[in-house]
């Protein structure tokens, strides 16, 4: 909670009202107390101590063996295999980083890395302003309306990937889909949503509608846990309810709103089941190396390619970590992480 | 303290091991869709889609004493690839028998995911299938599979439609262009045929009908192989679609989608270019037109005096490298569908075209008559001479990916971002390149 005050007071501007930020200002003078929690004094080769922790490795070793074996020990293996090269024609044989710098040569993979990137450009943003919007007009209102509100906005998150996207896939056909009977209606001619100039809007609109609702809810969350007495506050210096949603709220929920931004570009740049569902009924316009998650995927299952396969996952991986860890580090400010 | 830590400890220990106890004796290969007649005999398992193929495997199962088939349905045509494939790289978990298309069989012998069934009997029933269906299941000396049901090529129309807009049905490729704009003068509801870019084995079938043969390669000297996809035949043809699509007389939707499926039967084609399996696929169809009257025909011609004979797609049965008993699994892939009562089935419940001999030559699937087709007598019209006319195909060890290249490259010709001819040169550059990068030397 203090950090959250501390990055309130980093983005209040200096426009705002005095008595304002006199208010942050007092929350901010506790921050250096609150950032340094736990360093309490340890006293190294205490047998106590010794003791404690063994049974701590044993409290934990249940997930650590999981962990070992189902995430550790397959991301090695496959880092193995991506060491290898294997041909149809000529069998496997050890070629070291080889598939990497084909990787990043590889026009496929780069395409579609391009389009992921596209993607989040457009999709983080889009889904963004959705949650956001919806979650701070759902924090000012408080009627039975709301609540509902509330429900049927998430409830796109609750109907599986798979299923929502099919969904959408029906409601895209020509044939059976509302669109002809809603556009001739009105006297337009009806778009085709799969050409392949057109796929690209309509899988931004399907994850958006998909992911707004649930990022509207961690939003929300955010925004129901600031403390009411600083609205109090910003009321009484004459704050009205834009300023108070744009100088207080949304400060305040920055930490929230790093984290939606984290897992909607992680989501992005590893883009799958909507396009390899959508793919169904549009092969000409989605082809098999759409997104590198595709590619990868294509290439082990469809062409046998495992090893590549495995490089260009790895590739695909290190790349997501890259982006994650710079867009968490220029943000560091915000989420209380720095 | 140390004996409590140790007591834990196993008690952990256990829980894994009984964990990883269950999955292992999930995953054992005992479960069959079907029941086993005599338990003691040797079980081969078995994957395959066929629609009512649990009668099949019935009758196999109370004929034979010392085999019995243990089936199951892995999925449907590349779903069932893809468990197999991934089967053969982690070393287990394939079949011993697997139901294959006999384009993807180079694809898996390349991997020696496929035996040599010649070891094992395969000659003995050579004689019982035509020289065209054997072709497609060896390479060189070597047969990796025995062929089951073929795809023949033949026109399925709609004798309603086509009246009504007073069209003959064509038998040149010149009178279907002809047909197609009669049809769009005079302002039909729907278009004469589809032009499906995702079409694969459809559109390489109409290139084939034009003397395109795009890959040669023999399993025997399996690192070279030829790549011809974009011949005088494939461009004529591709130029010949790519006009009816730019005129506007034929759609370009995806095939096998839900639309399409819809499509089909409701009148929006007038024509269908089918396999002997289109019947079939029709008939399982929902949302037909109920007055609708089909009928079918012989696959129009480039050449009326010289008629070419195409197929389209087809299946068999092979053997897997990690078949535990070879012999008895030749067996089953030999005699599964060995019997005139097993094709009876195959026929009539699951509208397969027969390539056993001893069926496709009786009088019984020469005289069949079919409800569909107003009694029409549609073997003896149409498959059967395209079946015999039929000198088989040799598909390249890397079928799935030149497939997705066809159809992006036709995608990209029916968007207007090629033309024609270099759609198909591209494919060929490509292909080409795939060949060079999985080690192949070019012919």
């Amino acid at each position: 909670m203090a950090d959250h005050e501390a990055s309130a007071h980093l983005f209040t501007p200096d426009r705002l009202d005095e008595e304002t930020s006199m208010t942050t200002q007092t929350n901010a003078g506790l921050q250096p107390v609150a950032t340094r929690p736990t360093s309490a004094p340890r006293r190294r080769g205490s047998r106590l101590e010794q003791r404690r922790q063994r049974w701590g490795w044993l409290f934990v070793s249940p997930f650590l063996a999981v962990f070992a074996l189902f995430l550790v020990f397959p991301l090695f293996y496959a880092f193995g295999m991506s060491l290898f090269t294997s041909t149809l024609a000529t069998g496997t044989k050890f070629t070291g980083l080889e598939n990497y710098a084909k990787a990043f040569t590889d026009p496929l993979f780069l395409e579609g890395l391009l389009r992921v990137a596209a993607f989040a450009i457009v999709m983080i943003p889009a889904q963004l302003i959705v949650a956001l919007a919806a979650a701070l007009v759902l924090d000012s209102l408080t009627s039975w309306l709301s609540k509902l509100s509330r429900l049927l906005i998430f409830v796109p998150y609750a109907i599986p990937v798979v299923i929502g996207a099919l969904m959408w896939s029906f409601l895209y056909s020509p044939k059976f889909g509302p669109s002809a009977t809603l556009f001739t209606a009105v006297g337009l001619p009806t778009p085709d949503f799969l050409a392949s100039d057109t796929v690209f809007g309509s899988l931004v609109n399907i994850v958006t509608w998909q992911w707004s609702g649930y990022y509207m809810v961690v939003i929300y969350a955010a925004l129901r846990s600031i403390d009411p007495s600083i609205y109090e506050a910003a009321r009484i210096d004459g704050a009205n309810g834009w300023q108070t949603a744009t100088r207080i709220k949304l400060p305040m929920i920055s930490s929230s709103m790093v984290m939606v931004i984290t897992f909607a570009l992680i989501g992005t740049l590893q883009f799958f089941t909507e396009p390899v569902v959508l793919r169904n009924i549009a092969q000409g316009a989605i082809d098999a190396a759409y997104t590198p998650n595709m590619y990868a995927y294509s290439l082990a299952f469809s062409y046998s390619q495992f090893n590549y396969a495995s490089a260009i996952a790895f590739s695909l991986g290190a790349l997501v970590f890259a982006g994650s860890y710079l867009f968490l580090f220029l943000t560091r400010k915000q989420s209380g992480l720095k | 303290m140390k004996s409590k830590l140790l007591a834990v400890g196993g008690t952990v220990a256990i829980a894994a091991a009984a964990l990883t106890g269950c999955s292992a004796g999930e995953s054992s290969a005992t479960e069959c869709t079907n029941k086993i007649v005599n338990a003691d005999a040797t079980q081969v398992s078995v994957w395959a889609w066929y629609p009512a193929f649990e009668d099949v495997v019935d009758l196999f199962n109370q004929s034979h004493d010392d085999v019995q088939i243990c089936w199951t349905n892995a999925g449907q045509g590349n779903d069932e690839y893809t468990k197999f494939s991934t089967a053969l790289e982690a070393g287990s978990g394939a079949p011993d028998v697997i139901m294959l298309e006999s384009e993807v069989l180079s694809s898996f012998s390349i991997r020696d995911g496929l035996v040599d069934l010649t070891e094992f009997g395969a000659d003995d029933v050579k004689g019982d299938y035509t020289e065209g269906a054997w072709k497609d299941v060896s390479s060189g000396d070597a047969v990796y599979a025995i062929p089951v049901d073929g795809g023949p090529m033949g026109m399925l129309y709609r004798q309603d439609i086509l009246d009504q807009y007073g069209i003959a049905a064509p038998t040149t490729w010149d009178e279907f262009a002809a047909a197609a704009q009669t049809l769009k003068d005079a302002g039909a509801p729907g278009v004469l045929a589809d032009f499906p870019t995702n079409g694969r084995a459809y559109n390489q079938a109409l290139f084939a009908q034009a003397g395109s043969v795009p890959f040669e390669y023999d399993n025997a000297n399996p690192t070279e192989i030829g790549i011809d996809v974009n011949d005088e035949g494939s461009k004529k043809v591709n130029a010949y679609w790519n006009d009816l699509v730019s005129k506007g007389l034929v759609a370009t939707d995806d095939a096998f989608t839900a639309d399409y499926n819809t499509k089909l039967v409701d009148g929006s084609y007038a024509i269908y270019v089918a396999a002997a399996w289109g019947p079939g696929y029709l008939g399982g169809l929902s949302d037909a037109d109920s007055d609708a009257v089909w009928r079918a025909a012989p696959v129009p011609q480039w050449d009326p005096a010289n008629p070419v004979q195409i197929n389209w797609g087809g299946s068999t049965f092979a053997v897997t490298s990690q078949a535990k008993d070879k012999e008895a699994a030749a067996v089953v892939a030999k005699e599964v569908f060995g019997t005139e009562e097993a094709w009876k089935i195959g026929i009539e419940k699951a509208a397969l075209f027969p390539l056993w001999k001893p069926i496709l030559e009786s009088d019984y699937f020469r005289d069949l008559e079919y409800p569909f087709f107003g009694g029409q007598q549609i073997n003896k019209d149409v498959f059967l001479d395209a079946a015999a006319g039929y000198t088989g195909f040799t598909f390249s060890p890397f079928q799935n990916y030149a497939y997705d290249q066809l159809t992006e490259q036709l995608y990209a010709m029916v968007q207007g971002e090629k033309d024609s001819d270099a759609a198909l040169d591209d494919l060929q550059a490509s292909l080409e390149k795939y060949a060079g990068e999985q080690g192949f030397t070019l012919k």
